[in-house]
């Protein structure tokens, strides 16, 4: 296979510098998070470039395969990513009272993650090449649905409620943009909320308390209801322009063991202010908007449905990961797209993104 | 052709996806329109008064400690309970030295001098804002100091915290179990614990956890800059563990405490209708309140290195050879049959030849003839030998494991051992050789690879005198909650029927009770007056050879001894089983007499005492 010169006229770097820049605001706000004042850098720091750079790598291979051999490949991509998410219970940690992860040397994968790839090819490819001309009702969505309902029930199990809503939503995503008929939609509506107050009854104490309430002080392992205040002053102390870089106050407080993670966004909004928020929501509109253009001049349905799912995959997570940091939605473990710290989470995100760049580049070849 | 129309159709469904992403472009520019109205909200609107907060950094979260439940006796008595203990504690965030606080915390609490070697432990899971217990339970004068030179302790308060209390002391204190402060392994396993919190270590404590623990509840506070408590914006109750009812019968416990003062070994009292274990003997034992306040190395090495093992549940966790209490249940084994009928006699001549070598009666000059009963009665052995021949190691195993021997029956007290039940498999899958004829003779007596707890002996006995259900023992009659209401009642739980008829079991209490009461009986130590009582003793040989009874042979080569025995022998309501370690006598000569004081106690305790005196006692065993 001989080297397109049309893959560099073409090369969507638009989409690329967004990501980058995304990444670079990630970097700076997990130094703040983990900064302790000694001039030198945290481990997480280091960490965290170590993964940009796999990813990168892992962007690269996205990237580079013509992206319609990886509909060829979908199921067993997806089965891979379920292997290893099977192993988890056998041979997974413990952590926070959760199994989640593999142990690989000094880094720790999250295979939950992984899935959301699987997820988004074989969604895609169930798709794209089966059209019925009356769009999809329920009945037709059933086997593709098992696609999503094997690996949220193991993901469910660990526990790791937020990386099982993200992956319903995705796909619930993909099947509203292929064409679900409105009436199976509202009807999805009405059994989602009829199943709502088991699903509730379901759900670990600490779960169902991060949904409640405000002030939680302590049947959940991470008090999320003092996290809840202490995030909701932390954005807004920040003010118009923000305390300045290292100097954010309620960062020292250590009110959250999980700041460069889930709450790196509070980290970001009380060093940065109203503009730096802001700032940071337009990059993300921005990268969006560039998505879901990429969705519109796709010229076939599989690359379409690509882009679509990767919008879908980063809006998801965005507004559940800010909802949270700003009090208006419970507390639930959804990393910060290409922001927060996390090796697993990170690479999904650029593996995703590299699969987006390739839709954009190959378009020329339709 | 086909392909435009092809080209036509996708050319049709990709227009309806461009619309559907026309829908999500809208709908994610209404989702940023609200985020960017809550940014404003938050920063704009509100940033002020935020920043205000985040600079006094005022908020704080106090943690409430549930009330930990109680546990009651069956008539009410309290068995575990809760006592208020002063806890120094420093808030690290507060202390702007700590090694020059420690030091001058030092003055007043003696004993913590050198604790952490002049800093405090770092955890990082535990937020700098929450307090680290320096002392706990400090005497009253230590209270009056600490509280006097407050101002010259920034950082340092004293917190009432709720200890455990075991008011009984050493009785009951296996079973009873204690708590402690929680581990790494414990904390990562169960949700919702904090490093220093308590956890039920052993027995019905740690069975119990769930319901005792409670829901801790919280306290938002506004705290001054050095930390102390201005006042409470908001605050959530703590909701106390539930408390236990037990089948415990707390004052019976203790009368078999003192019975069993002198020796090692265990003793378990059963409802024969219920499983409900009215007492559980460990001797010897240790005191729980140890533990409660924080136990030192070296009394913890002490516990672990006596050889008598105080920590060990013997009636659950103690496997021993079941001697000649495993004969009741080969006789109406060998009924049920039909090796051999009541009529049956055979003639002990102090052994019987078997396989080359002579197996020895406990007897050596023989009991002459005699029939079921009264083998039973005198304990004959070879009239056991030629049942044993007569039914073989097959069904030896089957009878046995249906009286819930050889298995693990799941009680709500921790981990049981499941005992031996050996046969032909087994004996291939642990050794890898065959059964030997000649084994099944020490089985049939309760020897060889045969071993069972106490509790499971209760419990196949039990059996024996209600007319053949199974029960599992049960510990928990009631869950209450904090205010009295009833939560959940257990029933008793039949784990089995052992499918035997009625008339051999009947046969085999008829034996039992020539044990106590026939002029030849090996048991007759323990009669009480008035009622009648049925049993079986038990020597259960430690190491193959001569019997070690003399006072030469040592401590840990002697016999065990057994009594198994249930009372009202015509209408039984208790059974009990008593098994002293290493006694180096029968049980007939000191295992029934302990049994005799613990019956005597238990129908005094039933009889006599007027009902308006003791209604709860009198009401439960009404149920009987």
């Amino acid at each position: 296979m001989g080297f397109d010169r049309r893959l560099i006229e073409h090369f969507d770097w638009m989409l690329f510098f967004l990501t980058a820049g995304l990444l670079s605001i990630g970097i700076l706000g997990i130094y703040s998070a983990t900064y302790e004042g000694t001039g030198y850098s945290s481990p997480w720091v280091t960490r965290q470039i170590v993964w940009v750079t796999v990813g990168l790598g892992g962007m690269a291979l996205a990237f580079g395969i013509d992206y319609r051999h990886f509909e060829q490949w979908a199921y067993v991509l997806y089965g891979a990513a379920l292997c290893l998410l099977i192993l988890v219970p056998l041979v997974g940690s413990f952590g926070g009272g959760a199994r989640r992860w593999i142990h690989l040397g000094p880094f720790s994968l999250q295979p939950a993650e992984f899935m959301k790839i699987g997820l988004l090819l074989v969604s895609a490819r169930f798709f794209n090449r089966y059209v019925p001309t009356e769009g999809y009702g329920i009945r037709e969505i059933l086997i593709p649905a098992l696609f999503v309902a094997l690996p949220a029930g193991l993901i469910l199990l660990q526990p790791n409620l937020g990386t099982a809503v993200i992956l319903g939503l995705l796909f619930l995503t993909l099947t509203f943009v292929s064409g679900l008929r409105l009436r199976s939609l509202a009807m999805l509506g009405l059994i989602g909320s009829g199943i709502l107050p088991f699903a509730w009854a379901r759900l670990e104490p600490y779960q169902r308390q991060r949904m409640t309430s405000f002030l939680h002080p302590d049947l959940d392992p991470l008090g999320a209801g003092y996290h809840m205040i202490q995030a909701k002053v932390t954005v807004g102390s920040g003010m118009l322009w923000g305390k300045g870089f290292l100097l954010g106050t309620q960062n020292r407080l250590n009110f959250l063991p999980e700041k460069h993670t889930d709450f790196v966004f509070a980290v970001l909004a009380e060093e940065w202010g109203f503009v730096g928020t802001t700032g940071l929501l337009l990059l993300y509109g921005m990268l969006l908007a560039r998505l879901l253009v990429i969705a519109l001049r796709a010229r076939e349905r599989f690359g379409l449905l690509i882009a679509v799912g990767v919008a879908g995959m980063v809006f998801w997570q965005l507004i559940i990961n800010i909802g949270m940091n700003v009090g208006i939605l419970p507390v639930v473990g959804v990393p910060l797209p290409l922001l927060s710290y996390g090796g697993s989470s990170l690479l999904t995100m650029m593996l995703a993104l590299g699969l987006a760049l390739n839709v954009s580049t190959r378009r020329f070849l339709f | 052709m086909n392909e435009t129309s092809e080209v036509f159709a996708s050319q049709e469904t990709l227009a309806s996806c461009y619309r559907r992403v026309g829908v999500m472009s809208l709908i994610i520019l209404l989702v940023f329109c609200v985020l960017g109205f809550r940014l404003w909200q938050l920063q704009i609107v509100d940033g002020n008064h935020l920043r205000i907060l985040s600079e006094k950094n005022r908020l704080r979260l106090k943690r409430l400690q549930p009330m930990r439940g109680l546990m009651h006796d069956r008539t009410g008595r309290v068995a575990v309970d809760n006592r208020p203990s002063f806890d120094v504690v420093v808030v690290p965030e507060d202390v702007q030295e700590v090694p020059l606080l420690l030091h001058t915390l030092a003055q007043y609490l003696p004993d913590a001098k050198g604790l952490w070697k002049g800093n405090l432990p770092r955890n990082p899971r535990r937020p700098p804002y929450e307090g680290i217990v320096v002392a706990r339970d400090v005497s009253w004068q230590t209270l009056v100091a600490i509280e006097a030179h407050q101002m010259g302790l920034p950082g340092v308060s004293v917190e009432v915290s709720s200890k455990r209390y075991y008011p009984a002391e050493s009785v009951a204190a296996h079973l009873l179990g204690h708590v402690g402060e929680v581990n790494n392994t414990e904390m990562e396993q169960f949700a919702g614990y904090r490093l220093g919190d308590l956890v039920g270590k052993v027995g019905l404590e740690k069975a119990w956890e769930e319901a005792l623990r409670g829901h801790s509840g919280g306290q938002q506070i506004e705290v001054d800059a050095s930390g102390r408590k201005l006042r409470v914006l908001d605050e959530v109750q703590a909701q106390p563990g539930r408390n236990l009812v037990l089948t415990l019968d707390l004052e019976l416990q203790e009368k078999a405490e003192r019975a069993l003062e002198e020796v090692e070994g265990a003793l378990v009292v059963l409802s024969v209708h219920t499983g409900e274990v009215l007492v559980m003997v460990n001797r010897p034992a240790f005191n729980p309140n140890l533990f409660a306040r924080g136990i030192r190395r070296s009394e913890w090495n002490q516990l672990l290195e006596n050889p008598l093992r105080p920590l060990t549940n013997r009636v659950i966790q103690g496997q021993y050879p079941p001697g000649s209490t495993f004969k009741p249940i080969m006789a109406a084994a060998a009924l049920e049959e039909g090796v051999i009928t009541l009529e049956t006699q055979f003639r002990c001549q102090g052994g019987l030849p078997f396989g080359g070598r002579v197996f020895r009666c406990w007897k050596r000059s023989g009991h002459g003839r005699l029939d079921l009963k009264q083998a039973l009665a005198q304990s004959c052995d070879v009239y056991f030998y030629q049942i044993g021949q007569r039914l073989g190691i097959q069904k030896i195993a089957e009878y046995a494991r249906r009286f819930g021997l050889g298995q693990d029956i799941h009680i709500a007290l921790g981990p049981a051992a499941s005992g031996t039940i050996p046969d032909a498999i087994w004996k291939r899958d642990r050794f890898g050789t065959p059964w030997y004829a000649g084994e099944t003779l020490s089985v049939v007596i309760g020897q060889g690879y045969v071993t069972a707890t106490p509790l499971q002996m209760a419990v196949a006995i039990a059996a024996i005198a209600n007319g053949g259900t199974v029960y599992r023992p049960v510990f928990v009659k009631q869950v209450i909650g904090a205010d009295k209401t009833p939560i959940h009642t257990y029933p008793p739980e039949v784990v089995t029927q052992v499918d035997i008829r009625a008339e051999n079991l009947q046969a085999v209490r008829e034996g039992m009770w020539e044990v106590v009461h026939g002029r030849a009986g090996t048991g007759t130590k323990a009669r009480i007056m008035d009622i009648e009582v049925a049993g079986k003793t038990g020597t259960a040989q430690v190491i193959s050879g001569a019997r070690g009874s003399e006072d030469d042979v040592p401590r840990r080569h002697r016999d065990h001894a057994w009594f198994v025995a249930f009372a009202p022998a015509s209408d039984p309501e208790v059974v009990i089983v008593c098994l002293i370690e290493h006694a180096g006598k029968g049980g007939g000569k000191v295992a029934a007499p302990v049994v005799r004081t613990v019956l005597e106690a238990y129908f005094r305790l039933t009889r006599n005492s007027g009902e308006e005196s003791n209604g709860i006692r009198q009401a439960a065993h009404r149920a009987f």
